[in-house]
Order: C-alpha cells, then structure tokens, then sequence
C-alpha cells in the first residue's frame, strides 16, 4: 500500500507541476457550466435540481477522460520510462492502481469543485439533497470505468493521439449499448439473452440509476468491476508488451 | 551474485539474443560490449526483468529475476539506456520518489539524498527541474537514481554517455570507487572506458557472446599485441630493412608510421632499438604496443581474419 500511495503521490506532483491540472479544470468547468446553463436550461427549468448539470457528464467525460488519461501509459513508453518504473521493486499491479487512482482522485477534484453550484440550488428553492449527493457519486464512479478503460488503452499505445482516439471510442460504445443502434448490430445473430446482457453494460444506464438518487449494491458493483477489469487488462497488456 | 541461464530472446522471426550463459561475482565490473543491435540492451533488459526472455531465465542474489522478482529487484539498481527520467520533477523530488519506493527508512532519507547528490555533484542543481538540466546532469541524476539504495548489483547502460571528458573520468572513478563490494555491468561502445574501468570484458554480436576475458587477456589476442610502431624521417628503407628481420611478421606504413608485426613469442622492441642504433635512422617516436581493443572489436564482431 505505501507503494501505491508513492506512486499516487508522484502521479498527483506530475499533475500540479506541469499545466495539466490547470488547463483540465479550467475546461471541465467551464464545459459543465456551459452545458448545464445553456444546453440544460438551469434557470429556465424553474426547479431546483441538478439534473441539468448531471445529465451533461457522460458527453463531457467522453472527451476530457480520454485527454487525461492517454498519458497515463503511452507518455511513460514513449520516454523511457516505463523501463525505470517497472524494474523498481513493484508490481505491475501496484503501479496500474497507483496511476488510476491518482487520476480518479484528480477527477474528485474536478468535481468538487463544482460544488458552488449545488450551493446554488440549496439557495434557490428546495433541492433533494440526497438525489444530488448519489448523483455526484454516480458521476465519479461513471468518471472511472472511463479512466480504467483509458489506462487499458493508454498501454496498448506509444502514441498519446492514438490512446485518445481508441478510449474515446470503447467509452462510446461502452456508453451506449443499451441504446438500438447499438443492440441492432447484434439482432439476429445473437439470442435475445446476450442481447439483454449487452444492453446491460451499459455506462450510461447505471448511470441513470444514480441520477434517480438511488445507490443501489449492485449499481456500484457494476461500476467497480467495470474498473477493476480495465485495470487487470491493463496489467495483461503490461506484463504482454514485456515479453515482446 | 548474477547468473544468466540460457538467456534467450525473439522477437518475431528476429533472434536478438541466442542462448547467452554467464556467472558473475562481487568485485566483478563488466564492460558488455557490442555492435549497435547487437542485443546488449536485449541482455540487460532481460537480466534486469523488464522484458521476459522467451526461454531461460537470470539470477540476481540467487532471486529469479521474473519468479522473484521483487526480491531481485531490491539488490538491483539500474540505468536504462538512454537514462529515462521524470522531467516534469525536481533532482530532489525524483530522487525521494525513487528512494520510497526502494524502502529507505524515513530517518535516513534526507542524509542519503543528501550524500548520493554530493557524489554525483549534484547538490547546486538539486531543486532544479530535470527539464531544464544538460545531458551530463541527467546522465547523472540517472546514475543517482541507481545507486541510491546502495545496492549489490549495478546494472548501468551507457552510464558515460554525454558527459563531457571531466565528467566521464569523475564517473569511471565513482564506479571504480564502488566496486570492490558491488558487482557492476557497465554496457558501452567507448573502447577505451573499458581498459580504464573493467576487470572483465564481454563482447557479444548478432545475440551471441563472441569474448568474454579480461582486457588484458583480450588485448592479447589484438595482431598489435606486443608490435613496435616507430616514425622515422625517411620510412621507405627503413621499411624494408625491417621486413628482413626474421622476427618480423609484416611490417605496415601508415599515416607516417610503421607499424611491426612480431612472429608469433619474437621479442621486437631490443631488436629495433638495435638495429636503430646501428642504422643511425632518425628516429622520431617509438613505442611498444599492448594491442588495440578496436581491432580486437572489430575481429571479433565481424568475424573478420586479421
């Protein structure tokens, strides 16, 4: 653990050092407030909720998850070193944890300091506090199933723009299995059971679940084996790209 | 300390490394020489465990580099080739970075920051972004970088590469000043680094180990061995008065110097120096060779015959 939390410290350093942290937070919460003020009609809505805001996040994570986490990996083959970082005593595992886990507390900070605005909300009616607070949950967690599939793509390239482009894409298609156009692929070939599955992998539907303001076990439990499996993927494609 | 057990490794079709065997021991240092691509960095990646070798494995402290490799790793400190670094970082942070991670006790991780930056006289940069340092001074916090665990086995790929000659010599020093405890590898293409640093030498080209011995066991084996190269006024002659000498092998004109191949166990320098004397050239320089490691290099990486 206290490697981990190493690695967590230096990844977190590299972030405030150069103008990463400033330029991602300055754009995720311009974007945010753009998207719930003028897309979301926050005003005109005439109800204090935050579903606005909320219902913007996965369209917003879709590009900005990917600029952050195309680094993670491809930045450190390219230069070197991933050489240095993997003959330190630690395992794959520890280093895959520790870079996810800093970017997704990163993101934490992104999205807490969107806070304001739910202050807003407070001051302008009566908000359901507990829907926003399962709803800001939700939007972290949706944040890092995307953040572990861009770590998985991010190792199976050297090139950051390649990385970008690959994540953006799984998120996309993770994100919207649910819907027809997606489903419709798969009709005819496959048994309605697989199709039902598919459709239940769906990023976006779990994350409905949690704007509902319901955390419901098995809600979680999807996104955090989501994560989880990325991130062991991201480990096969490490330990792979070492023996060639 | 280090073994090598039937390291081999391919990518695709490529065989970059074929069957490499070797043991080394405390108090070794090792120039691990070779043609670029020759698999010297193929080597070193493997013993190291980065890359997995596809049959054959290494020992480090009797650890399997891939089975255990954490153990192994711990007793290892390693410069990859090119001395990758955290630029974004400060010398002092990537150092303390590099330090929690191999487990130095807090109480003694700023008086071993502090000494592994005076040795690499790094001290005056060690706020300094690694971005904005010259390439001798990352070299450097590479080196550091490695050595900052004190640990039994040094694994270093072009350590001298960039520096400047003061550098290099303030380096090969560092490591000769390292080794009596220590088991170092040291790869390079600098033939020279080799006689002034290593007490062991290992040539290796297409992935296979072509020499191992010590320099002075290599230099030989060089056709120069034991040669007499003099310059004179007037070389034609003189040349041909040489090749008379029934020890002489061959006798070379080159640049203005000749150059005297002694038959196999001939003494030719207090022959020379005779017949020097007798002949009354005017003899200008004259030395005895110990043999030339370049000429050893390219015999044995090329498989070329004299």
């Amino acid at each position: 653990m206290k490697t981990v939390t190493t690695i967590i410290r230096r990844e977190l350093l590299s972030y405030f050092t150069t103008p990463i942290a400033f330029v991602f937070l300055v754009v995720f919460l311009v974007l945010a407030a753009a998207f719930s003020f003028y897309l979301g009609g926050f005003y005109e809505r005439q109800i204090a909720d935050l579903q606005p805001f909320f219902q913007f996040h996965p369209w917003l994570y879709l590009f900005l998850v990917p600029a952050l986490s195309m680094r993670l990996w491809a930045e450190e083959r390219h230069s070197g070193t991933l050489e240095l970082l993997l003959t330190l005593p630690l395992t794959p595992w520890q280093a895959v944890l520790g870079k996810f886990i800093a970017a997704w507390l990163f993101l934490g900070l992104a999205l807490l300091l969107t806070v304001p605005i739910w202050f807003t909300v407070n001051y302008l009616g009566e908000a359901d506090n507990g829907r926003i607070m399962s709803s800001y949950l939700g939007s972290w967690l949706l944040a890092g199933s995307l953040l572990a599939i861009g770590s998985c793509m991010s190792a199976l390239s050297r090139n950051q723009v390649i990385a970008f482009v690959l994540t953006l894409v799984a998120s996309f298609v993770l994100m919207l299995t649910g819907l027809p156009m997606i489903l419709n692929i798969f009709d005819g070939w496959l048994s309605q059971f697989w199709i039902d599955g598919i459709a239940r992998l769906s990023l976006i539907n779990h994350f409905n679940g949690f704007q509902r303001g319901v955390i419901a076990w098995y809600e979680m439990l999807y996104f955090i084996l989501m994560i989880l499996f990325w991130l062991y993927a991201t480990v096969v494609v490490l330990n792979n790209r070492r023996s060639n | 300390m280090l073994e090598a057990r039937s390291l081999y490794k391919s990518f695709g079709s490529i065989e970059a490394v074929k069957d490499l065997s070797f043991s080394l021991e405390k108090g070794t240092v090792l120039g691990f020489l070779g043609p670029n691509g020759a698999g010297k960095s193929t080597t070193m990646r493997m013993l190291t465990g980065f890359l997995t070798p596809s049959k054959g494995t290494a020992l480090i402290q009797g650890y399997d580099v891939q089975a255990d490799a954490l153990k192994a790793r711990r007793c290892l400190g390693y410069l990859p080739e090119g001395a990758p670094l955290y630029l974004e970082m400060t010398v002092q942070q990537f150092l303390l970075f590099i330090a929690r991670i191999r487990n130095i006790p807090r109480a003694e991780l700023t008086t071993r920051l502090g000494e592994t930056l005076e040795r690499l006289s790094l001290t005056d940069v060690a706020g300094q972004t690694i971005d904005t340092l010259s390439k001798g001074y990352r070299r450097r916090v590479g080196i550091a970088q490695a050595l900052i665990h004190d640990p039994a086995v040094l694994i270093l790929d072009e350590p001298t590469d960039g520096l400047d000659p003061n550098q290099k010599r303030d380096v090969r020093q560092l490591i000769r000043n390292m080794s009596d405890d220590k088991l170092i590898i040291v790869s390079t293409h600098i033939l020279r680094e080799v006689s002034a640093l290593c007490n062991r030498v290992m040539i290796i080209a297409g992935g296979e180990l072509k020499a191992d011995n010590s320099p002075e066991g290599l230099l030989q084996t060089s056709r120069y061995y034991q040669a007499v190269t003099l310059r004179v006024d007037n070389p034609q002659p003189v040349a041909t008065e040489l090749s008379d000498l029934p020890e002489a092998a061959q006798v070379e004109l080159k640049d203005h110097e000749l150059t005297i191949f002694p038959r196999k166990g001939a003494k030719l320098l207090p022959l020379i120096t005779n017949l020097a004397e007798k002949q009354q050239w005017n003899l200008q320089s004259l030395r005895l060779e110990e043999g030339r490691l370049d000429d050893v290099f390219r015999r044995v990486t090329t498989g070329a015959e004299q």
